[in-house]
């Protein structure tokens, strides 16, 4: 066991010592690596971010149903009853013209202004909240049976475009999936293909190692290190890719989200991430130099 | 220890490399095996690091054969063996003593075994001196002693060798012939191929004379002085 582990360490080293000796081509093949796995990680940063802000809008299901100007008071509060004994409604609640007017005055500042208009321009509102288990085509019903409640000027339906918002959401993780399969093929490919090249510079040493009674392992394991190095390499690179591009953007993105909703928290690089991308760089550095020790190794036998 | 049992092989194209071939070489015996170039020498020899299997017939090492030895065997077989190249196979880019080494980190030993035993072969072929030179800076001499060192350096029982002199001058074959022989006044069984026939009769040891892919009769010593 002890030995075993020392076999490993020796090779584990000795695979960075070669790559070492070489570092603007093992640095190429990482860079390489790294944007392979930094695309992925953005673009699933990019959907987490998109989704925990729609997820703070989802709460905001509510419709603002405006009546007609004119309407009395008590015509408004039937309704309101009305419209609560739905089904499909949980509460409603009513904002009366002369309130709202109020309010308005108080938060605008055009007090001046609006001492100027003769009469209320504002109408009374009705602010619904539907139960929480209704569909998007369910909550689209609802708003047209409102919609042809006489009385009823206007329905608004914010949550909408925030369902649309989810389905894009949903199209782009399967993007992103796709997308990472991709590249870790394509990561797989290039370390294979880095791997090829070296068994093909170092043949006359896997010629003599297999002439000294070398096992098939002893032959393979440097390479796979090697393999296992540059994936390690490259999601360090990755990362650093990562933590550039969360720096610059960090500024316009919060203004952004400034601008919707205070408070969304947005998603960083998470332990989670760091993680994934270590671990899928070095599966995919092991895996494309496994891919190369099969098909090549064995073709090099002692003549 | 090796026995050839009506050993035949065939390379596609060339016809027979060796016909019909039977002799058998004892135990801490040392055996020249000679002949002009493609008599069959170094087919001989790689059929017995398994480089090549014989087409019929079967080659036996202490009395199992190895001809039929499954691959992944190989490498076990070739590891108690320990084998001297004409043009001798050292890693370039690597000392004297990382050479020399080689065979022993194949075989997992620790590292101060491994400096213990490869040190005590240098000092054996009078290169210890030279134990951090590449290749590239020894002479062929030296050079081909590093793989003699490379060669003995697991004790292995049995010693093949392929034209060793190959590409040395006469005073550097004659101290590498008598290398051999000091290896095997310890007891190991050599076979070494060669044309060098001036050396073998300085060195004595039986001889097995090929031509053509079959036993000959030696040519007389007499010849060649």
């Amino acid at each position: 066991m002890k030995h075993w582990l020392k076999l490993h360490w020796r090779n584990c080293t000795g695979s960075l010592q070669d790559l070492r000796n070489r570092p603007l081509a093992t640095l190429l093949t990482a860079s390489v690596i790294g944007i392979a796995l930094a695309m992925p990680a953005s673009l699933n940063l990019l959907v987490k971010n998109g989704r925990s802000l729609a997820g703070g809008w989802e709460d905001a299901r509510d419709f603002s149903v405006y009546l007609q100007v004119g309407t009395t008071l008590d015509v408004a509060s039937d309704l309101a009853t009305d419209i609560g004994n739905l089904a499909q409604v949980e509460s409603v609640t009513l904002t009366d013209a002369e309130a709202a007017l109020a309010e308005f005055r108080n938060e605008s500042g055009l007090a001046e202004v609006l001492d100027d208009l003769d009469g209320n321009p504002l109408p009374h509102t009705l602010s619904i909240r539907p139960v929480d288990d209704l569909s998007v085509d369910q909550l689209d019903t609802l708003a047209g049976q409102l919609r042809d409640t006489p009385g009823v000027d206007i329905v608004q339906l914010d949550t909408v475009w925030v369902e649309r918002l989810n389905a894009i959401l949903d199209f782009l993780r399967r993007v992103v999936m796709l997308a990472t399969v991709l590249l870790a093929v394509g990561v797989i490919i290039i370390v294979g293909n880095t791997i090829r090249l070296d068994i093909q510079n170092r043949r006359d040493e896997i010629e003599v190692l297999k002439l000294l009674g070398a096992s098939d392992g002893f032959v393979r394991r440097p390479f796979l290190y090697e393999g296992l190095w540059y994936g390690l390499l490259g999601s360090l690179l990755a990362i650093l890719l990562l933590l550039i591009g969360g720096w610059v953007l960090s500024a316009p993105v919060e203004r952004l989200v400034g601008l919707y909703s205070a408070n969304v928290q947005l998603l960083g690089l998470d332990g989670t991430t760091l993680l994934l991308v270590t671990v899928s760089g070095i599966i995919a550095g092991w895996g494309g130099a496994w891919s190369a020790v099969t098909r090549h190794l064995s073709a090099i036998q002692p003549t | 220890m090796i026995r050839f049992d009506s050993v035949t092989k065939r390379y596609d194209g060339t016809g027979d490399a060796l016909r019909n071939l039977s002799f058998e070489v004892e135990r801490g015996e040392m055996v020249f095996l000679t002949g002009s170039s493609g008599a069959g020498k170094s087919t001989l020899l790689k059929l017995i690091a398994l480089i090549e299997r014989p087409t019929r017939g079967q080659v036996l090492m202490e009395g199992r054969s190895i001809s039929r030895m499954p691959a992944r065997d190989i490498p076990k077989h070739r590891r108690q063996l320990g084998v001297v190249f004409q043009d001798n196979k050292l890693l370039t880019d690597r000392s004297a003593f990382d050479n020399v080494a080689l065979p022993l980190v194949i075989a997992g030993f620790n590292d101060r075994e491994i400096a213990r035993r490869v040190r005590a072969a240098l000092d054996q072929v009078g290169l210890l001196k030279k134990e951090r030179s590449t290749p590239g800076a020894l002479s062929l001499g030296e050079q081909q002693r590093v793989g003699i060192a490379r060669a003995v350096i697991t004790r292995p029982q049995v010693l093949i060798a392929d034209e060793p002199t190959g590409n040395l001058d006469p005073w550097l074959s004659l101290e590498i012939m008598k290398l051999f022989s000091r290896f095997n006044d310890i007891g190991v069984t050599m076979l070494i191929a060669t044309h060098d026939l001036n050396l073998l009769g300085k060195l004595g040891g039986r001889r097995i004379q090929l031509a053509d892919g079959e036993l000959a009769e030696p040519e007389d010593d007499a010849l060649v002085f």
